[in-house]
């Protein structure tokens, strides 16, 4: 497990030093500086145009592309598993069990013979389903109650990051496992245990920024205009404070995807027949060193997701926030 | 200085009082009768047996009784038996935890000097292709599961290079290499990017440059002024990452047979032994708690703004 909660704020280059794409960023960089005083001072009039520069500076990115392409790969195969896969990824062939990779078995068969490259195909929903639902779920809870601490401050804001501290305090991995043992496992309850573990940090995020975007100008603008606290909230103060939750949501996706491999992996995820890819590797684990590509195609399929989601992590924050280059 | 550790010491605690209050929950809350194993199989239970069991482990006492009793033997480190050998959780984890630090020690130490190593390197000789590589590199291990790098490093080192021994003699001092290697490599790509960023921050700054122009030979100018500094956010980002180490103990203990509390608990969910996973947790939390108010207060040391602040 990647502890991915610090990338986005750490100083340094994470989309590397290559010269010719850096030079095409900081040159974009350079022209968002102009207007960018602007664009914090008066976000409705700005929007379009900087947003047309946040694309551009992320499109002149080769990694987040690469990273844009993995995510849209794996989003195609989750839609379209059925068409892909040549087989029922359930279905048992106990005549043809353990055949290496070939043109009839991609991926080859597992011991059950069922075929591998087909669990991989279907294991992309379960990657999908779980990784997007319990990050939307985690930025739910983290911003709610991230946006109370930071706005209402005093007795929130203590009460909120105090209970945040305690799921802070939990490993995710250990955490998850208590939830599953208390609900069973299955689908619903690891969505459930990786948000309940995992607001904490959204919540603590979103409470900074939003903490300094309440004194801006235009805050107090808009309260001087007579405009209430939901609206203040949610057209003033989240817009411009969420940039750093989006980053960490999009870096997060893979790590919720690892994490949900892991705990299936350790028999405590989905039921063990779903074709999932910690379930797969579970098995392939058992034959390391005598059937290599039961547990290296599944491990390539994770490795893939979440560089996918970390490229686009970084390119999205390079995108937003020049200055974090 | 003694406010700032009061105040935080008050914190440890309010967050040690909430942590324990999620775990009773669970521990009530699991579904099924947590003697009913105990008691024989389904058909053959004997009422009078389950009542004694009851009565045993203070299972009919009313909720805020049994969380205070909770609280009450878990300071005096009692965490109760486990439900398969009937002896005492913390017994059983002792030894287990022991195991488990020194894989976590030996990982810290190879995090720390590879990932700090790497980072210095590449900040030194920026935009070489050393540099190009080493952040490349760094990037795209951050992608790697634990499984897949223990399942990776067991194949390549273990069973194919024959290096080290797939399932070794337990006191066999090489047997810790592999699975402390797994725990580091993630966190080591990590601090390596973190320290490169810091480094080309610091040789910026202007007490860099004044040292440079004072005549400060190149070398006193990285250990005094550069090294030293960079060293205070790596110190900190190892602290928060402790509660991921532990979590990739788990995976990593189970990968590579390693007798810690990360198999402790794989085994107890397998035999839903319910005292010993609420112990792992326990120690879990602890662990973090503790490891963070030590990287607070080294931190408030190390940079008085902290603590005035």
């Amino acid at each position: 497990m990647t502890n991915l909660a610090k990338v986005p704020g750490q100083p340094g280059e994470a989309a590397g030093p290559e010269g010719p794409q850096s030079a095409g960023a900081e040159a974009a960089a350079a022209a968002t500086a102009g207007s960018h005083g602007a664009a914090t001072a008066e976000p409705a009039v700005a929007a379009t145009k900087e947003w047309r520069e946040v694309w551009h500076r992320f499109a002149t990115n080769r990694l987040a592309l690469v990273g844009t392409v993995l995510v849209l790969l794996l989003l195609a195969t989750a839609a379209f598993a059925p068409l892909i896969a040549p087989q029922d990824p359930y279905r048992q062939d106990l005549m043809n069990t353990l055949q290496a990779p070939s043109g009839s078995h991609l991926f080859g068969t597992d011991s059950l013979g069922r075929d591998q490259f087909s669990r991989v195909v279907y294991g992309s929903r379960i990657a999908v389903l779980v990784g997007v639902a319990s990050i939307v779920l985690t930025v739910i809870i983290g911003v709610a109650l991230g946006a109370v601490a930071g706005y209402f401050g005093r007795f929130y804001d203590t009460l909120v990051m105090r209970v945040a501290d305690v799921f802070f305090a939990f490993p995710l991995l250990i955490g998850s496992i208590i939830i599953i043992t208390v609900t069973g496992r299955g689908v619903t309850p690891v969505i459930i245990a990786l948000a309940v573990f995992g607001w904490a940090t959204v919540a603590r995020l979103l409470r900074s920024s939003v903490l300094s975007t309440r004194e801006m100008d235009y805050v107090h603008a808009a309260r001087a205009l007579g405009a209430g606290h939901r609206r203040i909230i949610l057209r003033h103060i989240l817009p411009n404070s969420i940039a750093p939750v989006l980053i960490y949501a999009t870096f997060n996706v893979g790590t919720a995807v690892v994490a949900e491999a892991s705990l299936s992996f350790l028999g405590v995820g989905v039921s063990p027949e779903v074709p999932e890819w910690g379930n797969m590797l579970a098995v392939g684990r058992g034959f390391i060193g005598v059937y290599d590509y039961m547990w290296t195609l599944p491990s390539l399929a994770v490795v893939l997701t979440t560089l996918g989601f970390i490229f686009v992590g970084d390119g999205l924050r390079d995108a937003l926030d020049p200055k974090l280059r | 200085m003694g406010r700032y550790v009061v105040r935080r010491l008050g914190q440890m605690v309010v967050v040690l009082l909430g942590a324990t209050m999620i775990l009773f929950a669970c521990l009530f809350v699991i579904p099924g009768d947590p003697v009913g194993s105990l008691a024989g199989s389904d058909k053959a239970r004997d009422p009078a047996v389950i009542a004694q069991l009851h009565q045993r482990y203070g299972l009919d006492d009313p909720l805020a009784v049994q969380y205070g009793n909770y609280i009450k033997r878990l300071v005096q480190g009692d965490m109760g038996e486990d439900f398969t050998q009937r002896r005492p959780v913390s017994e059983i984890l002792a030894p287990k935890l022991v195991n488990t630090a020194k894989l976590a020690v030996v990982a810290i130490v190879f995090d720390m000097v590879i990932g700090m190593l790497v980072g210095v390197v590449a900040a030194l000789r920026r935009y070489s292709l050393l540099d190009t590589v080493v952040t490349l590199a760094t990037t795209i291990v951050v992608g790697f599961p634990t499984f897949v790098i223990g399942m990776l490093l067991l194949n390549t080192f273990a069973v194919q290079l024959k290096w080290v021994p797939v399932i070794g003699d337990p006191g066999d001092p090489k047997q810790i290499i592999l699975p402390a290697l797994t725990l580091a490599l993630v966190d080591a790509a990590l601090v390596a990017r973190l320290t490169r960023g810091t480094m080309l921050e610091i040789l910026r700054a202007d007490y860099v440059k004044t040292a440079v122009a004072k005549g400060v030979p190149r070398r006193q100018v990285l250990l005094k002024h550069v090294l030293r500094n960079s060293v205070i956010p790596v110190i900190t980002y190892i602290g928060i990452s402790f509660g991921t180490l532990l979590g990739g103990a788990l995976i990593t203990e189970v990968i590579f047979n390693w007798d810690g509390v990360g198999m402790a608990m794989n085994t107890a969910v397998q035999q839903q032994n319910n005292p010993i996973i609420i112990g792992v947790a326990t120690w879990g939390v602890l662990i973090f708690v503790l490891l963070n108010l030590l990287v607070d207060l080294l931190y408030a040391v190390l940079d008085p703004r902290i603590r005035l602040g």
